[in-house]
Parts: structure tokens; sequence; C-alpha cells
């Protein structure tokens, strides 16, 4: 009988944790990263790759870097290279996200110092479940050289 | 029965066919065959013949002063976060693929940004990426003349209390006699580049 109880004691536990996780959003970030600036350079940008359990937005990002942070997304027309403000990234449940060179990025605006490799920045980053929940998730980004190429050479297509 | 190339008549043919294969090699294309680029063949366009702009010594610069180079020329500004660090990085990455003949490669980035692009930031800029790379500014007035040239687009969006600039974001480049030859597009690899500056470098 007690095996029975701690059995299914384990089992409700567990069946109760599952069920709260598909209730809210749960995001993963990985692969964070900023570019780098050079001295007097005002703008720079983040990315990374995001991954939501179950369907969620990433509806803001803020950083102690500076008080304008934006998301944005990269499009090109033609050979015309257009930036936008973008309210919101849909994060599809399962699906990974990718905030790249050539996508969406975080931008960080007036800037009021150089971003320099080697260092950390710190972000919150804030997403939104289908039930309008939010959650914030805490993230130190690495700063990689200004050079960062987006793809390696042989990947030409 | 085996004729081989020990055949002095075999043998001739062998080395008069290796001959002119080897010729056509070296000397590419001019067989009677045309060329073929990765990037869109501009040649004899009649736009895009020079430009008038500031380096950030504050010297002024035309395209003469980079004969005998192939020129890479990119217009974007320094608060881009991606296709303009990408396109200097290609830059870059295309410059050792040449190897010695890197030395022969003029990369120049004109900045679409008057406001906030100092001569300062450019420089560190463009030097971030290879210091033999070479930014190019002009006033407002000046840089809407040079972009008129070049058919590239340029216009100023509000973000937030900022901006950010739409625009243009090819390459072109000039063989060494000073001659706009190619569009290279931004989704193309810096090998696809460098292929095509090591063309025009071989064929004068």
């Amino acid at each position: 009988m007690k095996q029975f109880i701690r059995t299914f004691t384990a089992a409700a536990v567990l069946a109760l944790s599952a069920g709260s996780a598909f209730a809210q959003a749960n995001v993963s970030v990985k692969d964070a990263w900023v570019r780098a600036t050079v001295p007097q350079q005002k703008a720079t940008g983040a990315f990374m790759q995001l991954q939501a359990a179950s369907d969620s937005k990433f509806v803001s990002a803020s950083s102690p870097l500076t008080p304008t942070v934006e998301v944005h997304e990269m499009a090109m027309q033609g050979d015309v290279m257009r930036m936008r403000q973008v309210p919101a990234v849909e994060l599809p449940a399962g699906k990974q996200v990718e905030l790249k060179p050539g996508g969406y990025h975080i931008m960080l605006l007036n800037l009021k110092a150089q971003v320099k490799e080697g260092d950390t920045v710190p972000f919150t980053l804030v997403f939104e479940g289908k039930d309008g929940k939010r959650e914030t998730v805490d993230i130190k980004a690495p700063v990689k050289a200004l050079t960062t190429a987006a793809k390696p050479a042989h990947a030409g297509h | 029965m085996n004729q081989g190339i020990s055949n002095p008549a075999s043998r001739r043919a062998f080395v008069l066919a290796g001959a002119t294969i080897a010729l056509g090699l070296v000397s590419g294309c001019s067989l009677g065959g045309s060329v073929s680029f990765n990037g869109t063949d501009i040649t004899g366009a009649d736009f895009g013949r020079d430009f008038r702009l500031k380096d950030p010594s504050g010297q002024e610069r035309t395209l003469a002063d980079f004969k005998d180079k192939v020129v890479l020329i990119f217009f974007g500004f320094t608060q881009c976060p991606d296709v303009c660090p990408t396109a200097l990085a290609r830059a870059a990455e295309v410059k050792t693929l040449l190897g010695p003949d890197g030395d022969r490669l003029q990369v120049l980035f004109v900045s679409v940004d008057p406001e906030r692009d100092t001569p300062e930031v450019l420089n560190a800029y463009t030097a971030a990426f290879d210091p033999t790379f070479l930014a190019l500014y002009g006033d407002a007035d000046r840089l809407a003349e040079t972009a008129k040239e070049f058919k590239v687009i340029y216009q100023k969006v509000p973000t937030g209390d900022s901006y950010t600039i739409d625009h243009t974001s090819v390459t072109y480049a000039f063989d060494t006699e000073g001659k706009l030859r190619l569009k290279l597009s931004h989704s193309q690899s810096a090998i696809e580049y460098a292929a095509d500056v090591r063309k025009l470098l071989h064929s004068a």
C-alpha cells in the first residue's frame, strides 16, 4: 500500500509539473553574442537562438548597456537592405528561431561607450505565452569581434 | 600494335594538343570564349564612372587613385549591425583568399550616413576589418550625387528615438583600368567574389 502511494504521488507530481510546463512559455536561449564596436560607434546588434516549448512570442529585451534596446528584422528587398523594428518574434512550439545576421537581431542604440570584444553584456529577455503570461530570462552575452562573419567561406551557393 | 606516344607522329600531336590546352588555360578566356562571372556583368555601363569623396584624413579621392588595382566599393553606415559588417568581413575574406594578389585589391566603404559617421569612426571601422580598407565620405549633397551616379538608394528611417538607413547592398567591382565591370550581390560568398576579382586581375 505504501509503495502504491509513493508511486502514485511521484506520478502525480510528475504529471502536475509536466502540465504546468505546458501552460506557460518555456524558452531556452543559446549561443547569444553581441557584435563589438569601434570607439564612437553608436549602435550594434545582438544575436542568439531561441526555442520555446510552447507557442510563445519574444516581445522585448533590455540591458544595462543602454536604455535603447529594440528587436529588429532585416529584410532584403531586391538589392536594398531594410531594417525595421518588430513588436514581437513568433516562437512556434519546439521550433528553433535564430536571431542572426540576415534576419532578426536585437538592436542596441545610443551606445555611450565602446563595446569591446571579450566583454559580456547582460540582457533581460521577455517572452509571452499563448495565455498572455510573461516570462523573463536573464542572459549574459559575450562580445565577439566586429569582423565576425555570418557564415564560413565555404558555404557559398 | 601499341601506337601510344612512343610513335613520333602521335607524340607530336600529343604535345601540340597539350600546348594548346595549356595556352587556353593560361590566357583564360581570350581564346574566343567570353568570361563568365559570378556577379552580374555590367561592362560598358554608362553609370558608376567615378566619384570624388574624402577619405578619413580629409584628402579628396577619385577612382584614378586606385589605378592598377581591382576596386570593390560598398555603400553602408557604421550603425548597421548586420549587412555592413558582413559585407566588410566578406571583403576581408576575399583579400585573404586572393593570397599575394590581395595587394592588388582595394576595398572602399562609402558612408550613407554623413550625420553620424565621422571620419574617426569610419577610419576605425574599416581598419577593424583590414588596415588597407578605405572609408570615403561626403556631405549630404556630394553623397546624393555619388549615390545617383552609382544607382544606390539610401533612405533614413526613424526607429525609436534614432534612425536606421535602408540602403542598396550591392558591391561594385572596377577593373584595373578603372572601368566598372561587375555588380555583386550581398547573397554571394567570399569565394564567389574572390573568383571574380581574380579574373579581373588577370584579364588585363
